[in-house]
């Protein structure tokens, strides 16, 4: 399992993503790889259709496929709660079931 | 560089959503004033909005005004443009004013550099308080009210319990 963490400085939510993240997978004893990249430019968000920060890819699908399609800008990101609200990081639930 | 507390707000006059241009002054009867950064695409913005909803809705009666400013690059992040904060405005049903500081200006003499970043002024329009709304994006997970608890010791004439916090949020985007 391959998994992708892009992230922009910018935004302060990525810290908080990358240990739920790390969270998950030891709770399920996922044993993969994280490649964690961040986006330093407009360009480069373009060139990896980064809607927003963190955006998490497993095997290339994102954890939030509704939010995937996002504008490209180094900005964080808006992940919807399945109980309504707003959040800048996805859900354990969004991560798990994208692991799953 | 962020105003320090004691500072007297610097003054502003804005266009805001309403169609109305929006000057310091115009608030000089307010007995406690809250500037907050705001914009439209930080979900750490729309996480705490409904809090400044309630906020200006609980204490409007005791005279207490919030206004929100989005200084955001809207060239770069078309989501903040003034016509998309009208949308959103109407959308959300803001009880405030909301207004834009297309040139930056006002971010630049407040020193502003999150959203939502609050600026809370007194009647004599000194800043008692500075920093976050409170302390969750999770509504259900505050345990300090930061701003509700300094705009109840403004109305009381009393100090804020806490006159500083680091603000939490999306960043000011500045243009280039």
């Amino acid at each position: 399992m391959d998994i992708e963490f892009l992230y922009w400085e910018g935004c302060p939510s990525y810290p908080e993503a990358r240990q739920l993240l790390g969270e998950v997978l030891a709770a399920r004893e996922i044993d993969a790889r994280v490649e964690v990249r961040e986006v330093k430019s407009q360009a480069e968000a373009e060139a990896l259709d980064f809607p927003g920060s963190p955006t998490i890819r497993v095997d290339g699908r994102d954890v939030d496929p509704a939010g995937a399609a996002g504008r490209p800008a180094l900005m964080c990101r808006i992940y919807r709660k399945p109980g309504g609200g707003v959040s800048p990081v996805p859900t354990r639930e969004q991560l798990e079931a994208a692991l799953s | 560089m962020t105003i320090a507390l004691a500072t007297e707000a610097p003054p502003f006059d804005l266009p805001g959503v309403d169609g109305q241009r929006h000057s310091l002054d115009d608030y000089a009867n307010a007995p406690a004033l809250a500037v907050v950064w705001s914009c439209n695409h930080c979900p750490y913005v729309q996480a705490w909005e409904g809090r400044m909803i309630e906020l200006q809705r609980e204490y409007g009666d005791r005279g207490f005004r919030l206004v929100a400013v989005n200084s955001n690059d809207a060239e770069n992040y078309p989501e903040d443009s003034f016509d998309a904060m009208k949308v959103r405005a109407e959308q959300e049903g803001f009880n405030f004013d909301y207004l834009y500081d297309d040139d930056q200006s006002v971010v630049q003499a407040y020193g502003a550099e999150r959203t939502p970043e609050v600026f809370l002024f007194d009647s004599e329009r000194r800043l008692v308080y500075h920093g976050a709304i409170d302390d969750s994006r999770e509504e259900s997970e505050v345990t300090e009210r930061y701003l509700r608890d300094a705009i109840e010791a403004v109305l009381a004439g009393d100090e804020p319990p806490v006159s500083e916090t680091p603000p939490v949020g999306c960043s000011v985007k500045r243009k280039p």
